[in-house]
This record gives C-alpha cells, structure tokens and sequence, in this order.
C-alpha cells in the first residue's frame, strides 16, 4: 500500500499521540514495541519540559498524579512549536477543567504563579528604569511621568494565600506549617539580573502597579492605591520596585 | 567564528556557567541545541553570549522538521536566524526527520520513507531553508527503529541524491548508523563504505542504551552514555578515510561531569590527529 507522505505523517501523529494503532499497517518488520520508543521519547521528553516549569504543582499533588495530569493535558494540547521553553502556559486553565485534579482549590492559581515565573525568565531584555533620573525629578513632573513595566514583569492576584502556598513547597522534604486559606493575596514576579525574583506585595501596592501598566501616571495610580490603604507608603513601595527591576526604561 | 577541525562538545544548561565564566578549560568548539535558545532573552540567552565569545559555536536544530509535507514552518524558520545572526555559528545543521503535521509538534525526530517522493519533499524544503539562511545545512542520518514497507531506495542513496540535488552537506552520526543497522538488520560497515564521506562536514558520536534482548532486542539513541568500542571502531575507519573532520560528543541524559565530557572528546581528537599525521605522510610522500 502506498500512502501519500502527508496521510502517512498524519496516521503516525494520531498513532503515537493515541492509541490508533492504523498506522502500525504502514511499517514493515515492526511492532507496536517500535512505536513505542516513539512514544515513549515525546511523553517523557513533554513530562521533563512541564515538571521543569512546574515543580511546586507536582509537588503539591505528587509524582503519580503530575504524570496522569501530564498524559492528559499533552494528548488534549499537544506542542505546536519547537522551541518547548513556550509550551505548557495553558496547564492551569487545563487544571480547573481536568475532572481528576480540578478539585485542589489553590493548584491552578500555583500553576498560574510558576507559569509567571517561568515566562520572567525567558522574557525580553530589557534595561530597568534609572533611579538617577527619576529620584532628581521635581514633584509635579513626577506626578506627571508614567512608567512601563519590564517585560518580565507579572502581577497574580489569588483569593488564596498563593504566595505562601507556593515559598513553603520549595523542597520535597520541607515542613508544611498550617496556612489559613481564606486570606487572598498578590505576587509579583520580576528578574532582577538574572535572578527571577518572586514576592508578596500589598493590595494597594498591586493597585499601583495595574493602574501604572494600564498607562496611568505615577500621581493618578498612587491615588488609586491611597484609596486602597489610606497609610500607603509610596517611596517605600517604588524603592522596593526600583530593587527588583519591575520597570523598564 | 568558524568550527574548528576538532572534537567538541555538546553544550548543556547545566554546564553554561562554567565555560561562559572561563572557570574550566575549553572544548575547542561546542554545539547548541538551537530548539532551547529561541527564547525573547533573559540568562540562558546572555550566557549563550558569553560561551560564543570564547569559543566557536555549532547551531544544531531538532525541530525544522525538514520531512514534513507539510513544508516549513516560516515563524520558526525567522526565529532560527535570528539565533544564527546572534550567535554567528560555524556550522549549521538538521536531521532527515520529520516532527511536524497539520500544526502538531512532536518533540521527536521521526521517520521517513525513502520514497522518490518523501525525497522530493525533502529537497524541496532543504532549498527553502538554506535559501533563507542565506547558507549550506548539514543534513544527519537518524536512529530509526520503523522501516516502512515502501522504499524505493536505501538511505545512503536518499542522502547522496539529497546532496546532489540540494547542495547540502551531511552530518554524519555514527551511532545512529550503528544503532538503526541494528534495529533494522543491515551491516553498519556497509552502509559507511557507501556513505558519501566527501559531503560530510561534521561527525557526532554517542552512546545507545540496549534494551530487549533476542527478537525484541532493540538499541536506542539515548545520548546518555560512553560511545561504545564499535562505534569507535567505526569512527577510525571513517576518519582514515576521510581525513579528519569536526567531531562532536553528544551527551544529553545522565549528563557527566564536563571532565568526563572533554575525556570522550580527547579520544577522538587522538583519532583526528592521527588522520592528520596520516594526510601529512602522504603529502610527503606525494
């Protein structure tokens, strides 16, 4: 039987994607062994890629229940592009769809955190923001000056106490302290360097940053953040952003 | 910076830091995965930087996917040369593999019928890639464990007519050659007589797991050990041949310790160098 070379490479995706095993008819001496050191190269190699860019998700649920979410999530949303550092940003949307695992309350908004962190890392370049300039600046420019954030830059918002979640899982064996679930909060991950850095802010600070990205200037988004927590501490706030590199030039 | 006539390594993140920092001694050359740089920027990329301004560097793609009837990929074709125009390597090469079909990416390098046509589709994509890159691509035979029932020619002669039509260089891996004649029942020995040694212009060597054993045994392209002795035995013959030529260690799982790396690598160069003493002998002679 010949088959037209596009049919054959689309028979063999669904065979080794699958368990349609039509394209077996194809082969000559082979058997579903053979197909299976296919298999077994692109599931494993697509576990490395997502347990890379996930290690506080598999933790949290562990090992055999991060490979069964692994199987699931690659055979509904396989890679379509060969630079893999880009695939795996859709497993939290997958997480609170996926009947197995959707019922851990905090896992997708964890997925969301370390997705965040992974995405900062392979970010653009990006000179950060001059503090010279900026601190020398006369008040009523300052007020007047917007700010762009850098482009490894990312806000999260949780109804859960994510960050905690996520700092008190940095190890296997760590002792899990008791958190209470009910407090929400917001992270900020930026890359200082080339240092990916992850850390709790406040929910005035995280006004200020959404009102600066979405384009406001510096004395309309601090407003927006002393509506917030009338006791907001700007220069405090901005020092710390300055330290981490949340804006760029 | 160009490659040099000598054994390299295979560059891993785990070892960047190092030869970007200069903190060991340096491989005469190294070769990237292109797949793991195509990233916006950040640390991997600065010190990709970094290790390419010590010391020549080879791009080698695993997901062009050059057999795909598709055709190519022309964001990943862009995003390719862009890395090429940052790096500026000395040599740049891809498999005679396929990876991609109706917008699916598999992270393999899967196999081919040598058929007229898959060598048509072959060809074809080849001229479009070195069109836009504005250079030769080293083509590499792969580890194969599937034969198809069609094939109207052996791989030796698909390469050979690949080189002809195309212009191409190859990249030939003499594990793959060891492990696919295994898995497929011909003689490695062969197949290398008949390779066309002339269009080659990089070698890599690798180690293979072997699994299986009788009828279900089965040797698979791990790049997770020490090349074999038959291998190496191989490897001399080709370079007795041929002359030396560039030669990489491919190291991916259970990386060693770059000690270990630059050993394997010392192996070969021993082998190039006495090619070259061979080539120097008989131009005396000559």
């Amino acid at each position: 039987m010949s088959l037209e070379l596009r049919e054959m490479q689309r028979r063999f995706v669904a065979a080794v994607l699958g368990e349609d095993e039509a394209s077996l008819a194809l082969l000559a001496q082979d058997t579903a062994a053979r197909l299976a050191v296919y298999r077994q190269t692109i599931h494993g190699g697509l576990y490395n890629v997502l347990a890379g860019a996930y290690p506080v998700t598999r933790r949290l649920v562990g090992d055999r229940l991060f490979t069964g979410l692994t199987e699931r999530f690659t055979a509904a949303m396989p890679p379509q592009a060969p630079h893999l550092s880009s695939y795996g940003e859709a497993l939290a949307d997958f997480i609170t769809r996926d009947d197995v695992i959707r019922h851990v309350p905090y896992l997708a908004d964890v997925a969301r955190l370390e997705w965040a962190r992974h995405a900062a890392y392979f970010a653009a370049d990006a000179a950060p923001l001059d503090l010279q300039p900026f601190a020398t600046l006369p008040p009523e420019d300052m007020e007047r000056t917007t700010v762009k954030l850098h482009p490894a830059t990312r806000l999260l918002t949780s109804p859960f106490p994510l960050y905690q979640i996520w700092n008190v899982h940095q190890a296997d064996d760590a002792a899990i302290p008791a958190l209470d679930l009910t407090v929400g909060s917001y992270v900020l991950v930026s890359r200082r360097g080339q240092h990916v850095v992850t850390r709790e802010i406040t929910g005035a600070d995280a006004a200020l940053v959404a009102a600066l990205d979405a384009g406001k200037t510096l004395g309309a988004a601090a407003d927006v953040a002393l509506a917030e927590d009338p006791a907001f501490d700007l220069l405090a706030v901005l020092t710390a952003h300055f330290v981490n590199q949340t804006f760029r030039n | 910076m160009g490659v040099p006539t000598a054994a390299g390594i295979g560059l891993r993140t785990q070892h960047m830091t190092a030869l970007a920092a200069g903190d060991v001694s340096a491989p005469a050359w190294v070769e990237i995965h292109s797949e793991n740089f195509l990233c916006d920027g950040g640390p991997r990329l600065s010190m990709l930087n970094a290790v390419a301004a010590r010391m020549a560097v080879s791009c080698h793609g695993v997901g062009l996917s050059l057999g795909s009837a598709d055709g190519l990929d022309r964001e990943h074709l862009a995003r390719l040369k862009l890395l090429f125009a940052r790096v500026r390597p000395g040599l740049i090469s891809e498999h005679l593999a396929w990876s991609v079909s109706e917008g699916v990416y598999l992270n393999d390098l899967l196999p081919l019928p040598m058929t007229e046509s898959a060598l048509e589709t072959v060809c074809r994509n080849v001229a479009q890639a070195q069109e836009f890159f504005g250079r030769r691509l080293l083509i590499e035979n792969p580890s194969t464990y599937v034969r198809f029932t069609d094939a109207d020619m052996s791989e030796v002669d698909f390469l050979a007519l690949l080189v002809e039509r195309t212009g191409c260089g190859l990249l030939l891996d003499i594990n793959n050659v060891y492990v696919s004649a295994a898995n497929n029942g011909f003689d490695a020995g062969a197949y290398l007589r008949d390779f066309p040694l002339a269009a080659v212009g990089e070698i890599h060597l690798a180690g293979h797991t072997v699994t299986g054993d009788g009828d279900t045994r089965l040797l698979i392209d791990t790049h997770s050990a020490q090349v074999c002795d038959a291998v190496w035995d191989l490897y001399a013959e080709v370079i007795a041949r041929s002359g030396a030529v560039p030669t990489l260690i491919e190291w991916d799982h259970a990386l060693p310790t770059l000690p270990v790396l630059m050993n394997e690598a010392a192996i070969a160069q021993r082998i190039l160098d006495r090619a070259g003493q061979h080539i120097k002998d008989r131009a005396y002679v000559a």
